[in-house]
């Protein structure tokens, strides 16, 4: 399990700046689409939609300017552990909710 | 292990000589085996707080109607009893004490990840200590929510109850540095050649603990806040005067708290794996089931919490999910107890103190455990709900498991912690009497509850007389054990005879250093090259090297 | 499972006593572990995303049983100032990370600078959450107030959660601020360098986990129609 390996440490990821402009052109295109997507009434669709961009742009950050994507995979563990215990804590709360 | 030298001028780090003196060498050291006698020192004032708590309850329900104290006196009590066991000694317990002073020193490191973090956690938990006494003596009088400041009624009462909030909250925050440390510190500071597989099983329940501390505290700690900020700003979060939903309270509370309830007992577990081994001189039976069972209990832990509501008016499919639930989780914790009687199984047992503990606790632990059962199932759990029952059944896993452990593992690490030896038979003779009246007092209460005798009432109807003052009994056989149990430690610290290098013969590395260690643990960082309770390869390397020693007498 | 992992036998080796303070986070150490610092910055920033996690448990379970309330209270938020300050905060999120690859490149100067800028935009969110919270209170919607207790309950709610919610984010940025200022000390002191920069470094991913909380709170709140 060498999953803390070492390389970032000797070898920094480098990210240039043409890569940061690009994915903020991204949140801010996702910004304004899910603002115009907001004006339309698609029902009950409307907030999945709304959570599913905010999740995309959440992803965007993660990756780029967070480093994940370049990091150890260590990183994607924990983060993958606390996601999925915040997922499954919603679930079983609306276990009780939805059947109420 | 006698053949091992000490080598040079060792100074113990109680010796060593800083930059700063006295006191301030303490309270402002990095040290971690300092910060963890800090720790020991202050749960251990804590417990014995909450203890004498506890004696006068059960003072209170010796006699029928008022005995010693009215009602209003009786729900602070019952409150400040749950408050300070949970938040100042259980929770942090086992992780801040022994987990500081020896985890570094098991996995062969000289300190923790982050001293300074450390030592900032220690601070947090005396500021939250020093609140929570504090707020007994504001104007709106001690605390009477229970420990669990169900809403509403803890947004209606008159006494403090934002300040114990801001209490739990930084104690919270205690917490979770703890975790954060002892994870960071697991995964960078294991000795080479020291893989997942081979750390101390102590190792791998402390660091299950720190991912429930580091994944569960912000959600209680939020919540408590958000209770202080509607107390004292009024904004509609959980009133249902306001639209609030009280029982949405409750499942914010037990998210926590229930996995809380694996945070008290996962290190315990831990500290049994490293005590059977040592005391059986056998290799532990099954050592990858209990490392993998740790994080089992630690991640279905986290999806039972519901059983704490079953007549709260959930809805009924969250009701059998949260039971089904509650039943898996009774199976990595058997196979911890089947592993550990496995392992004594054909070893050569020395009662020793700590063992007899251990012992104990197998015994009070699976009956707590198996009680958890019977309250976990839907049907009972609605006759048993808010009875002694599930005092008892609360008392048998906390106190049975993580209390008996937590003074086991004291017993255990004593000679290397202080340098020190007690008296074997004197904690023996301790141990029977706490066992016994802890026996007396909780098996009782099984029985009161299953009468139906229910919980927080200061009062009981006749039929009970006779069962209360047999469990007051035990309460005080009890805490004469405990008493035994302290004096004898006590002197031991005073003048006890030196402990050696290696006084049990046990196996993991804290065993390889000097009693008490020196101020970096290790001369020189050791390389792993076996398991932790490999005791067949550690008698092999000692035949080769009397057969080197032999033959290199033999050339001379 | 036997083979010795590389990661491990880094064992930061460290000189004289610690008693009293050398310790692995001190920057410019030689055998600081950065890795070590990384993963206890990634650990701290996911309790805090388990923290708005729980306030976002509330807000969907409210939701769920006041839908029509909610979106009725929703009609009265300002969508373009909640959509400004979400352009806001990307543009400090950028230039944050700018700022890391400036000072690794070894541009100080142009580090300092971008680092200039994310607190600009910081202080100007807050400005603007000063003003739209200055207008909701004007319109007498703020815990306790007559006009919102006559409203219905899961009106009280929604703007109940409004506050705390973004009060609590609010406070996040506070504390950005102040991280962030001592970076730009730090930088300007050489104590982080373009060799050693973990503490800019972490100072960034809190920064970015604020604007991400920020990113689900936006639709949340300003979005229902």
């Amino acid at each position: 399990m060498a999953t803390d390996g070492t390389h970032n440490d000797s070898h920094p990821h480098i990210v240039n700046y043409g890569t940061y402009v690009l994915i903020w052109l991204a949140l801010l295109a996702l910004t304004a689409a899910t603002v115009a997507v907001a004006g339309i009434n698609f029902g009950g669709v409307t907030l999945w939609l709304a959570i599913l961009i905010a999740s995309a742009k959440a992803t965007l950050v993660l990756n780029v300017f967070m480093h994940i994507k370049f990091d150890d995979v260590v990183f994607k563990v924990f983060i993958a552990i606390a996601i999925m215990t915040l997922l499954a804590v919603f679930i079983f709360t609306f276990a009780d909710y939805i059947f109420r | 292990m006698a053949d091992h030298v000490i080598h040079g001028n060792y100074v113990d780090f109680y010796d060593e000589k800083g930059p700063r003196k006295g006191i301030l060498a303490w309270i402002l050291s990095t040290d971690h085996k300092r910060i963890g006698l800090m720790y020991l020192i202050a749960l251990t004032t804590f417990f014995c707080i909450g203890a004498t708590i506890g004696v006068l309850m059960r003072l209170e329900m010796l006699g029928q109607g008022r005995t010693i104290m009215g009602p209003q006196t009786y729900n602070s009590l019952f409150t400040l009893h749950g408050l300070i066991m949970i938040f100042l000694f259980v929770i942090p317990g086992i992780p801040a004490v022994f987990g500081n002073f020896f985890l570094p020193i098991m996995l062969g490191a000289k300190d923790v990840a982050f001293p300074r973090l450390n030592l900032l956690s220690w601070w947090l938990y005396i500021t939250g200590g020093i609140f929570a006494v504090l707020s007994l003596f504001l104007a709106g009088g001690p605390i009477d929510t229970g420990w669990t400041f169900y809403v509403p009624y803890s947004l209606r009462t008159g006494t403090d109850v934002s300040w114990m909030i801001l209490a739990a909250f930084i104690l919270g925050f205690s917490s979770i540095l703890t975790g954060l440390n002892f994870i960071t510190t697991i995964h960078r500071m294991r000795a080479p050649g020291m893989g997942w597989f081979k750390m101390p099983l102590f190792a791998w329940s402390i660091y299950a603990t720190a991912w429930i501390q580091l994944i569960a505290t912000p959600i209680v700690g939020i919540t408590l806040a958000l209770v202080a900020i509607e107390r004292i700003f009024g904004v509609g979060l959980f009133d249902p005067t306001l639209g609030g939903d009280p029982i949405l309270y409750q499942h914010m509370f037990w998210i926590y708290s229930h996995p809380a309830v694996y945070i008290m007992i996962l290190p315990a577990m831990g500290v049994v794996s490293e005590i059977i081994p040592t005391f059986a001189h056998r290799t532990i039976f099954g050592y990858k089931a209990i490392a993998i069972s740790s994080l089992a209990i630690a991640f279905v832990g986290y999806f039972v919490w519901g059983h704490h509501m079953f007549v709260s008016g959930m809805s009924d499919t969250s009701r059998w999910i949260f039971s089904l639930f509650t039943f898996l989780v009774a199976i990595p914790s058997a196979v911890k107890v089947f592993n550990w009687t496995a392992t004594l199984y054909k070893g050569s047992i020395d009662l020793k103190a700590p063992l007899l503990f251990v012992l104990a606790f197998i015994f009070v632990f699976s009956i707590g455990g198996l009680s958890g059962l019977v309250v976990g199932a839907l049907a009972t759990d609605v006759h048993l709900t808010d009875t002694y029952f599930v005092v008892a059944h609360f008392h048998f896993v906390v106190f049975g498991g993580t209390g008996f452990i937590f003074f086991a593992a004291l017993h255990y690490w004593f000679p290397k912690m202080f340098g020190k030896l007690y008296n074997d038979n004197v904690a023996k003779v301790a141990i029977s009497m706490i066992t016994l009246g802890f026996l007396m007092l909780y098996f009782t209460f099984f029985i009161l509850g299953y009468q139906g005798m229910p919980r927080r009432y200061y009062d009981y109807l006749p039929q009970y007389h006779w069962e209360h003052v047999f469990a007051t009994v035990g309460s005080w056989v009890m805490i004469s054990g405990f008493i035994v149990m302290f004096v004898n430690l006590f002197i031991a610290f005073r003048k006890g005879p030196r402990a050696g290098m290696n006084p049990w013969g046990g196996m993991t590395l804290e065993w390889t250093v000097p009693s008490p260690p020196p101020m970096e643990n290790f001369e020189e960082i050791p390389v792993i090259t076996h398991g932790p309770y490999d005791y067949h390869a550690q008698q092999e390397a000692e035949q080769k090297q009397e057969e080197f020693n032999q033959s290199a007498e033999d050339e001379k | 499972m036997s083979k010795v992992p590389g990661a491990v036998v880094e064992q930061p080796a460290l000189p004289g006593s610690h008693a009293d303070g050398s310790h692995m986070l001190e920057e410019g150490h030689h055998h600081a572990d950065k890795m070590g610092a990384k993963i206890g910055m990634w650990l701290f920033l996911l309790t805090e995303l388990l923290l708005f996690g729980g306030m976002f448990l509330i807000y969907g379970v409210y939701r769920y049983m006041n839908n029509e309330d909610f979106h009725a209270a929703g009609q009265g938020m300002n969508t373009i100032i909640g959509a400004f300050n979400t352009v806001i905060l990307l543009t400090s999120s950028l230039t944050v990370a700018m700022s890391i690859t400036a000072l690794q490149k070894g541009n100080k100067r142009l580090s300092i600078t971008l680092l200039g800028f994310t607190i600009f935009f910081a202080v100007w969110f807050l400005i603007n959450k000063y003003f739209e919270w200055s207008h909701e209170i004007h319109k007498g919607i703020y815990p306790k107030s007559p006009e919102l207790t006559s409203r219905s309950p899961g009106e009280i709610l929604f703007f109940g959660l409004y506050y705390v919610m973004t009060g609590i984010h609010g406070l996040h940025v506070i504390i950005g601020i102040v991280i962030l200022s001592f970076m730009v000390v730090f930088i300007a002191k050489d104590k982080v360098t373009s060799s050693s920069y973990t503490k800019l470094e972490n100072s960034g991913l809190y920064w970015h986990l604020v604007d991400i909380i920020w990113i689900f709170l936006f639709p949340l709140f300003y979005l229902l129609r």
